[in-house]
């Protein structure tokens, strides 16, 4: 146990070393050369605009975070269900799969203008931005895993006479969890860039929009602000997604210390 | 199709009547894909299994055993020809069957209770009553199945907990746990070590004496073979076909010492020598039809 942890803080202290390095690194070169803080701001007063505007923060930050859990929800559910069909159907997947990968490499900014043209500026351009992007990679993957079953398996499976949903709540969706996991870590983070996107381009409110407006007034600080707002959403959602996939899949990270049997 | 008797030591009385016919190929003949590139894998393949029996094949590589296999499985329909179970065309008779390959494709997210509870998941009538029973009744069942085969306390297991024999056996387990009528085996036994190997030979005898189903078993081990069926079917190369039908008429229960014997030696030599033959035998074909 105390071994376990001892262990757990060597490995967490260097990263965390390596993050404090780098800020510290980030504020001395600063210093040492004398960069405005108008190209690039010190972490302190980064920090410092942070507390600064907090109560100004606040609501974008809020703005952003809903816009982006709700397009990455909508995402995910319609990801999910595609992923089912194009994973347990050959027809489906050679059908769906090229338009799939055509759609997906649009640039997803190209898109937000005509989501403006249809829905206006605001929170429905960047929740569909968000959603968009979050799709793909969520396909790919719980089809992935559903297509990916073992044909012995399979074999197995039919043999029992098992319908096809049988098969796929028995063997194809519980493999496919490791997948999905993998890929919700991904999405949550892209989802991240298509509403900040949005937001950007076409909003009021939102993170991305109070750093358009701040340097447009160059308020540089705040800028940054912003970027380590997002930052920490992205990290702390990236965070609950990695525990929930250990709590429900860790028979994927197979434990080998004969101490755990 | 030839019925040879020639192998083993008579074990005084008659061979065992069999009973009524079980499955039967009748000019069975498949081919994988179409046109250009279709390959035959099985020809005119006609074989009959009684009810209760213990039958082997065997034969040199990419033959078809696995194919016949998957055909009894109903996975797999005969491009001409048929195959009947119970007197009737396959599918139209339902019949319970498990089946054991050399991977055991356990689910690595379930215990090996629950990884050998699976059937009784799927099949009915165990279907119906699964959600009621398997805290109770099932439970139990599963707890002397692994019992039986050895691996008794190992229920709450995981796969990845287990060596490659003890998975094997949940395997087989899995496969029998929902009283089939039919076990279809390929090279179940096939990546485990000797020892591990003759211990679960046993284990299946002992499996099979006590649920007497109807075991089809392919295999490249001519012990194997001769150790745990009645019958031993000797394929030829692709596309395949019965070459030979021999009765093994050892007594029971079989030890592992009866296979060094001459009696058994000789019948492993005589199947030896005809997968040897059946394995030069195509290309010997294949220059003759150049030639002319
Ligand atoms: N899905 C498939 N598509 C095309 N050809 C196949 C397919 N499955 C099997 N074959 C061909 O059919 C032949 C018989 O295959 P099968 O798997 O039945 O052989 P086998 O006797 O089980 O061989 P082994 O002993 O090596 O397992 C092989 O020559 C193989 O090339
Ligand atoms: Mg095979």
């Amino acid at each position: 146990m105390i071994k376990d942890f001892i262990d757990l803080l060597r490995r967490k202290s260097a990263s965390t070393a390596l993050i404090v390095g780098v800020f510290v690194a980030w504020e001395l070169i600063c210093l040492l050369f004398g960069i405005s803080d108008i190209v690039l701001p010190r972490p302190t007063q980064v920090v410092g605009a942070l507390i600064q505007y907090w109560p100004a923060i606040m609501p974008h930050a809020y703005q952003t975070l809903y816009t982006t859990l709700t397009g990455f929800g909508i995402g995910v559910g319609i990801g999910v269900l595609l992923g089912v069909i194009i994973g347990s159907s050959r027809l489906a997947y050679d059908t769906a799969y090229p338009l799939l990968v055509g759609f997906s490499s649009i640039p997803k900014v190209a898109v937000v203008p005509i989501f403006v043209l249809w829905f206006g500026a605001g929170t429905v351009p960047a929740i569909l931005t968000a959603m968009m992007i979050c799709i793909f990679p969520v396909v790919v993957n719980v089809a992935t895993g559903i297509a990916t079953v073992e044909p012995e398996l399979e074999d197995v499976m039919k043999t029992l006479k098992a319908s096809k949903l049988d098969i796929l709540m028995n063997v194809g969706l519980p493999r496919a969890m490791p997948y999905f996991f993998a890929s919700l870590k991904v999405a949550i983070t892209l989802a991240f860039v298509g509403s900040v996107v949005a937001e950007t381009v076409a909003s009021n409110r939102g993170i991305g929009n109070m750093m358009m407006i701040a340097s447009s007034s160059f308020n540089v600080p705040l800028v940054f602000a912003g970027l380590f707002v997002l930052a920490g959403l992205g990290v702390a959602l990236y965070a609950a997604f990695s525990i929930i996939e250990y709590r429900t899949t860790g028979w994927a990270h197979r434990k080998t210390d004969p101490s755990a049997a | 199709m030839t019925m040879q008797s020639v192998a083993a030591i008579p074990v005084g009385d008659a061979p065992p009547v069999r009973t009524k016919t079980f499955i039967e190929f009748e000019k069975a003949s498949i081919r994988y894909g179409r046109g250009e590139s279709s390959v035959e894998a099985l020809t005119e393949t006609s074989l009959k299994i009684a009810e209760g029996d213990f039958v082997a094949l065997v034969g040199p590589s990419g033959c078809g055993k696995s194919t016949i296999l998957k055909m009894v499985g109903d996975l797999l329909k005969p491009t001409t020809g048929h195959v009947f179970v119970a007197g009737r065309e396959i599918g139209a008779t339902p019949i319970r069957i498990g089946m054991a390959y050399q991977n055991p494709t356990l689910l690595p997210w379930l215990s090996i209770r629950e990884n050998v509870m699976l059937p009784l998941k799927i099949v009915p009538p165990f279907r119906q009553e699964f959600r009621a029973k398997k805290k109770g009744e099932f439970r139990e069942r599963v707890d002397a199945l692994l019992e039986q085969v050895g691996l008794a306390g190992f229920g709450d297991r995981f796969p990845w907990q287990l060596s490659g024999g003890m998975m094997q056996r949940a395997n087989l387990c899995r496969a029998l746990v929902h009283d089939p009528d039919l076990l279809l085996l390929d090279e179940p036994f096939g990546a485990l070590d000797q020892f591990t190997r003759e211990e679960l030979w046993a284990t299946m005898q002992d499996l099979w004496m006590s649920k007497k189903l109807t075991v089809l078993l392919v295999t490249h081990d001519l012990r194997e073979a001769a150790f745990l069926a009645n019958r031993i079917c000797v394929m030829s190369a692709r596309p395949g076909r019965i070459l030979d039908d021999s009765e093994v008429t050892f007594a029971r229960p079989r030890t592992i010492d009866m296979t060094y014997e001459p009696d058994f030696v000789a019948l492993n030599q005589r199947l030896r020598a005809m997968i040897v033959g059946a394995r030069a035998a195509p290309s010997l074909s294949k220059a003759a039809g150049a030639a002319s």
